[in-house]
C-alpha cells in the first residue's frame, strides 16, 4: 500500500512491538478484550455493503452467500464470544484434584499463548479471517492477521479499514503474498493458526518448527458425500446442491468433493439433480447471478484441465460449459469417472461433481478410508445401521448424515481436519481455546505433611509400604500402614 | 548400536530400514483391520499392562537401577507406582472417556442431534526420554490405547537396560500386532521420522523437537513436545519454622529427589529475599544431611557425557567462587555431591541452560515480588513453584507469569495428579496428557451432526431473492418471531441486520 516492502526486518519490529503490548499486560483485561470485539461487530454492521461489495469483486459472490456464510456468521461468532466471554476467562475448579496429592486444591487457568500470526485463504476471504481472529482476541492475545492476495479486494479492506476499529497496537494486518508470508513465517511467534492448502501447511509447520511454535490447520480434503436409495431424494439433493454449489461454487474446504452410490440408483441421482440445478440457476446457469465465479485464472485453468483430461468429456452427465473472459464454470455433474483420474485426485475445489457407483453401498467405505483423511464426510440415508457404521469406520473432520456443510455453522461444535486435512479445531470455545494454554495451578498446605514422610529418603521398607498404600488410594490401607499395621 | 525388534529375545538382528517399515507397516495394517478400536480390546491391554507392571516390578526396579542407580523407593514412587495408579485411572474411566458428548442445538435446528465422538488417530509413535525411561514411555502408552490406537514406541538408548527391558517384556504382555518397541538411536529415529504418523509424542529436549516437528510437517502430522526449562522456585518468607522445615524438605526433594536433578520438572533454581538467603541455606544443607546421609541412596549422573556436562557449568570461574556447598565429584562413580551456589553469574551456563543436574543456584532479591519480574524476562518453563503463604503474590505468580503449570507449597506432585493437564508452553513444549488428556491428546474429537427430513427450510436455497435474506436474518439472530411474522408476510422484510 505504501510502496515501502515487508521484509524480514519489518515483521522482526512488528512482532518485536506485538510482544512488548503483550508483555505490557494491554492485551489481558476482559474490557479490552471487549473492547476489541464489539469494535469487529461495529465495522461488520457500519461496512456490511462494502463487505459485500469486496466479495462480490474477489469472487462474485451473490449477496446471499456474502450475508449467510461471512458477515453473518462472523457477526454471531463475535456476538457469541462476547455473551460467552466472561465463562471462557474464569478458571475451572477441578473437583477432584488426587487422593494422592490430599490435601491440594487444584484449577485450570486459561492464559493467552502471547502473539499470534492468523493466515487465511481466499474463499472466505472476510470470516476466515475474523473467525479465528475472533478467538485470539478473546483469549487475551496480541494478533497479526495477514488475508489472502488472491482475495485482494477484501485483502484491502481489512487494510484499510479494520484498524479504524481494533486497538492497532495489538492488533496488526500485513497484506502481501508470498514474500510477505515469508518473512512472517520467520519470526517466533506463540502460534501460527493456518487456513489453505496441504502444500503450503506443510511449509508452515516446518516454519513453525524452528521456533517450537504450535500450529493449527485448517486445511481440506476429498469431502465424500455416500447417497443411500432409500432417502427422501428432492430433499437431499436440494441439500447436496446447496452445499455444493451454493458454497462459493464448490470452492469450500467443507463442500461435497464427490459423491458415491449404488449403480442401481446413480441414474436417478443424476436425474434429481440435473432438475435441482435447473431450478436454482436456470437453463443457463453461466448467466445466473446467484453463482460465484472461479477466483482466478489459474484456478480456472486447473478446473478445465480435470474436465479435459482424456475419457473424462464421455462422462459429463450434466453442465461442462465456461466462460473464460469472466471465469465462470457451469455446475458440472460426472458419471462412473476412472477412480484414478485427475478429478478424483486431489481436491477439486470447484463446481464440478463426479459420482462414483458401487455395487453396495457398504464397499465404500474402503474407497473413502484408502484416501487420505478428508475435512468433512457425508452420508444420506434413514438406515440407521448404516449410519452407526459410518460414524464408526469413517474418519473425518466432522460428519453429518443427511445434510451437507451446514456443522459449520454450530459453535457448540469444534471445526477441524484430522490427518491431511489438518489439526487443531476452532468456532465458539474452541477458538478461544486453540489460542489459550490451559495452565493447571496445585495448590498444597503444610497443616498436614505425613509424620512417616514417606516420600523421602533415606527409604526404608517401610516407608515403601505407606508410599504404595497412598498411591493405591487406599484410605484403610492407608490408616493402617500409618500406624505400622500391614494388611499384607 | 543395537537394533531389536519386537519378539527378538535379545537378539542382536540389525534391522536396517527395510526392517523397521514393515514393523510399523503391520501396526497400520493391524490399525486399519479396526482391533484397536472396541472397548474390549483397550481395556485388555490395560489390563494387561497393569499385569506387567505389577509382575515384573523386580525386574524394573533393577533395570533402573542399572540405567541410572535409582533406588526402588524412587522407581516405585515416581515411575512404577505412578504407572499402577495411570493405569488404573484409564480403566476406571475409559468407557466414560469413549462415551459421546451431546451437544446443545438452537431450535431452528430441530429435529437435529449432535455429538462429538472420540475416534483413535491411527497409528501413533512414541519417543521417550531417558530420565524416567519407563514412565515417559508408558505414561503415553496408556493414552494412546486408551484412545484405540496402534503404537510405536522409541524407548531412549541412553537408558539401555530399560529399553532392552521393555522391548523384550511388551511383546509378552500386550498385543503386539499393535503394539511395537524399537530400539536404538539417533539413526534409528530418523529412519522413524521419515515415515508418516497420524501423531508423534516426544519427551526430550527442545533441540531434538525442532528435529521431529521439522520432519512430522512434511507428513501433516500433529505433534506433541513435552520439553524441559529452568523451573524455578520461589522460596517467600514462612513464619512459622515447622513450615520452613516442610518447604525446605518439598524443596530438597523437589531437586535431588526426583532422578537427582535430571527431571523436566526438578526444581532448577531458587529465587529467595536476600535477607533469608542464609537461613534457606542452611536449612538446606541440615535437610540434606538428614535425607543423603550416603550417596548410595541417589540416582547418579546417566553418563559420562552429561556428567561432562555438568562438570563444564562449574567451570566457569565466577561460578565456581559462588558454590557455598558442595561441589565434589566422582568420574568414575558417575557422582556429583549436592550442590549449592549463591547467585552465579545471570548470564552464564547454568543460568540460561536447563541444569539437569544436582546444582542447584539460589539467587537473591531485593525482594520477592521481584521474582515475577525476573521470571517473565525469561523462557517460560514447565512448572513454576512458589512456596509462600502470600495469597497477593501467589495471585501474581499465576496472572503476571507464564508456565506449564504453578505448583504452590509443594515439588513434582502435579505429575501424579491425573485430574490436571500436564504439558508446557512456549520453550517448554505444547500439548498435555495426563488422565483424560492423554486420552484427549491421541484421539480426534470428531463432531456427527444428524439431520432429519422431516423439516426442510425452503429459503436455505437459490434462487435468491431479498424475501430469503431477510428469512435468514431473522433465523441468525434467534429472532423467532420475527422470522413467522416475515414468513407470513406480517411483516415488512427490507431492514438491515
Amino acid at each position: 500500500m505504501t510502496g515501502e516492502v515487508f521484509d524480514g526486518k519489518k515483521a522482526e519490529v512488528m512482532v518485536k512491538d506485538l510482544r512488548a503490548s503483550f508483555k505490557a499486560g494491554k492485551t489481558k483485561p476482559y474490557e479490552w478484550r471487549v473492547s476489541q470485539l464489539e469494535g469487529i461487530v461495529r465495522m461488520i454492521m457500519e461496512r456490511e455493503t462494502e463487505i459485500m461489495e469486496a466479495l462480490q469483486s474477489d469472487l462474485a459472490k451473490p449477496n446471499m452467500e456474502a450475508y449467510l456464510h461471512e458477515i453473518s456468521l462472523s457477526k454471531a461468532a463475535c456476538l457469541f464470544a462476547l455473551k460467552q466471554l466472561k465463562g471462557w476467562i474464569k478458571p475451572e475448579k477441578v473437583v477432584r484434584a488426587s487422593f494422592t496429592t490430599f490435601p491440594s486444591s487444584a484449577k485450570i487457568v486459561p492464559e493467552p499463548l502471547g502473539v499470534v500470526l492468523i493466515i487465511s485463504a481466499w474463499n472466505y476471504p472476510f470470516s476466515l479471517l475474523i473467525d479465528p481472529a475472533i478467538g485470539a482476541i478473546a483469549a487475551g492475545n496480541a494478533v497479526v492477521v495477514k488475508p489472502s492476495e488472491i482475495a485482494p479486494a477484501t485483502s484491502a479492506f481489512f487494510a484499510e479499514h479494520l484498524p479504524e476499529y481494533v486497538d492497532n497496537s495489538c492488533i496488526k494486518v500485513v497484506e502481501g503474498s508470498i514474500a510477505e508470508t515469508t518473512a512472517l513465517l520467520e519470526q517466533k511467534w506463540d502460534k501460527i493458526f493456518y487456513t489453505g492448502n496441504g502444500r503450503v501447511g506443510r511449509i508452515v509447520m516446518a516454519a513453525a518448527a524452528k521456533h517450537l511454535t504450535p500450529v493449527a490447520l485448517e486445511l481440506g480434503g476429498k469431502s465424500p458425500v455416500i447417497v443411500d436409495s432409500n432417502v427422501n431424494l428432492k430433499v437431499a439433493v436440494k441439500r447436496m446442491a446447496v452445499g455444493k454449489w451454493g458454497c462459493n461454487n464448490g470452492q469450500a474446504c467443507i463442500a461435497p468433493d464427490y459423491i458415491i452410490t449404488t449403480k442401481s440408483f446413480a441414474p436417478k441421482l443424476v436425474d434429481a439433480l440435473k432438475s435441482t440445478l435447473e431450478e436454482f440457476y436456470g437453463e443457463d446457469p453461466l448467466e445466473s447471478a446467484d453463482l460465484s465465479r472461479i477466483v482466478s485464472f489459474s484456478h480456472f485453468k486447473r478446473l478445465t484441465e480435470l474436465l479435459d483430461e482424456e475419457n473424462i468429456p464421455e462422462k459429463i452427465v450434466y453442465g461442462g460449459e465456461r466462460d473464460e473472459k469472466h471465469l465462470k464454470i457451469a455446475p458440472t455433474v460426472l458419471l462412473d469417472v476412472p477412480h484414478d483420474s485427475l478429478i478424483m485426485k486431489d481436491e477439486i475445489f470447484g463446481p464440478l461433481l463426479p459420482i462414483i457407483t458401487v455395487e453396495k453401498l457398504e464397499d465404500s467405505f474402503e474407497l473413502i478410508n484408502s484416501r487420505p483423511k478428508p475435512l468433512a464426510a457425508y452420508l444420506f440415508s434413514k438406515n440407521k445401521k448404516l449410519e452407526e457404521d459410518f460414524v464408526q469406520k469413517v474418519s473425518a473432520g466432522g460428519i453429518l448424515i443427511n445434510d451437507a456443510a451446514l456443522h459449520v455453522t454450530n459453535p457448540h461444535l469444534p471445526f477441524g481436519g484430522v490427518g491431511d486435512s489438518g489439526t487443531g479445531a476452532y468456532h465458539g470455545k474452541f477458538s478461544f481455546d486453540t489460542f489459550s494454554h490451559k495452565k493447571a495451578v496445585l495448590s498444597r498446605g503444610y497443616a498436614t505433611e505425613m509424620r512417616i514422610r514417606a516420600r523421602y529418603p533415606p527409604y526404608t521398607y517401610h516407608k515403601q509400604i505407606l508410599l504404595r498404600r497412598v498411591i493405591d488410594g487406599s484410605f484403610i490401607a492407608l490408616f493402617l500402614g500409618l500406624f505400622g499395621l500391614h494388611r499384607d | 548400536m543395537v537394533l531389536t525388534t519386537t519378539g527378538n529375545k535379545g537378539g542382536d538382528e540389525e534391522m536396517g530400514v527395510l526392517g523397521l517399515e514393515s514393523v510399523v507397516a503391520e501396526a497400520r495394517t493391524t490399525f486399519e483391520s479396526g482391533k484397536t478400536r472396541g472397548f474390549d480390546w483397550r481395556q485388555s491391554q490395560l489390563k494387561s499392562l497393569l499385569r506387567l507392571l505389577k509382575e515384573r516390578e523386580d525386574d524394573m526396579f533393577k533395570v533402573l537401577k542399572d540405567d541410572l542407580g535409582k533406588h526402588r523407593v524412587e522407581a516405585f514412587r515416581d515411575e512404577v507406582g505412578a504407572l499402577v495408579k495411570s493405569t488404573e485411572n484409564a480403566l476406571l474411566y475409559l468407557k466414560n472417556w469413549m462415551s459421546p458428548e451431546r451437544v446443545s442445538l438452537p431450535l431452528v435446528a430441530f429435529p437435529t442431534v449432535a455429538e462429538i465422538v472420540p475416534e483413535p488417530l491411527g497409528v501413533v509413535l512414541v519417543f521417550s526420554s531417558w530420565n524416567f525411561p519407563l514412565g515417559l514411555s508408558l505414561e503415553p502408552l496408556i493414552g494412546a490405547i486408551a484412545a484405540g490406537n496402534a503404537a510405536v514406541l522409541k524407548p531412549s538408548e541412553l537408558a539401555p537396560a530399560t529399553s532392552e527391558f521393555l522391548s523384550d517384556t511388551i511383546p509378552k504382555y500386550l498385543d503386539y500386532e499393535a503394539i511395537k518397541v524399537i530400539q536404538g538411536g539417533p539413526q534409528v529415529a530418523e529412519q522413524l521420522l521419515d515415515l508418516k504418523w497420524d501423531k508423534i509424542f516426544f519427551t526430550g529436549s527442545p533441540k531434538v523437537g525442532r528435529i521431529v516437528m521439522t520432519a512430522a510437517a512434511k507428513h501433516l502430522t500433529p505433534v506433541t513436545l513435552e520439553l524441559g526449562g529452568k523451573c524455578p522456585a520461589i522460596f517467600d518468607s514462612l513464619k512459622s519454622s515447622r513450615d520452613k522445615m516442610v518447604a525446605t524438605e518439598r524443596i530438597v526433594g523437589g531437586k535431588w529427589g526426583a532422578c537427582y536433578g535430571q527431571a523436566c520438572i526438578g526444581i532448577d533454581y531458587l529465587l529467595v529475599e536476600e535477607k533469608y538467603a542464609p537461613i534457606l541455606l542452611e536449612l538446606l544443607k541440615g535437610v540434606l544431611q538428614k535425607f543423603f546421609p550416603n550417596f548410595e541412596l541417589m540416582a547418579r549422573i546417566v553418563n559420562k557425557h552429561h556428567f561432562q556436562r555438568l562438570c563444564n557449568l562449574l567451570k566457569n570461574e565466577s561460578v565456581a567462587a559462588s558454590i557455598v556447598h558442595g561441589g565434589s565429584m566422582n568420574p568414575d562413580k558417575l557422582f556429583i555431591e549436592p550442590t549449592i551456589l549463591l547467585n552465579p553469574p545471570l548470564d552464564a551456563e547454568i543460568m540460561t541452560e536447563e541444569i539437569f543436574g544436582p546444582f542447584l543456584p539460589i539467587i537473591t532479591l531485593k525482594k520477592i515480588e521481584d521474582s515475577v519480574k525476573f521470571l517473565r524476562a525469561r523462557p517460560t518453563p514447565l512448572v513454576i513453584y512458589g512456596f509462600t503463604h502470600d495469597e497477593k503474590l501467589k495471585r501474581r505468580i499465576v496472572e503476571e507469569t507464564s508456565s506449564g503449570c504453578v505448583v504452590f507449597n509443594d515439588a513434582l506432585i502435579q505429575y501424579m495428579c491425573e485430574t490436571i493437564p500436564f504439558g508446557g508452553v512456549g520453550q517448554s513444549g505444547f500439548g498435555q496428557y495426563h488422565g483424560k488428556f492423554s486420552f484427549d491428546n491421541f484421539s480426534n474429537r470428531k463432531p456427527v451432526v444428524r439431520r432429519s427430513f422431516l423439516i426442510e427450510l425452503s429459503f436455505r436455497y437459490p434462487p435468491w431473492n431479498e424475501k430469503k435474506l431477510q428469512l435468514i436474518r431473522h433465523i441468525y439472530c434467534y429472532d423467532y418471531f420475527g422470522f413467522v411474522l416475515c414468513l407470513l408476510g406480517l411483516k415488512r422484510c427490507n431492514y438491515r441486520s
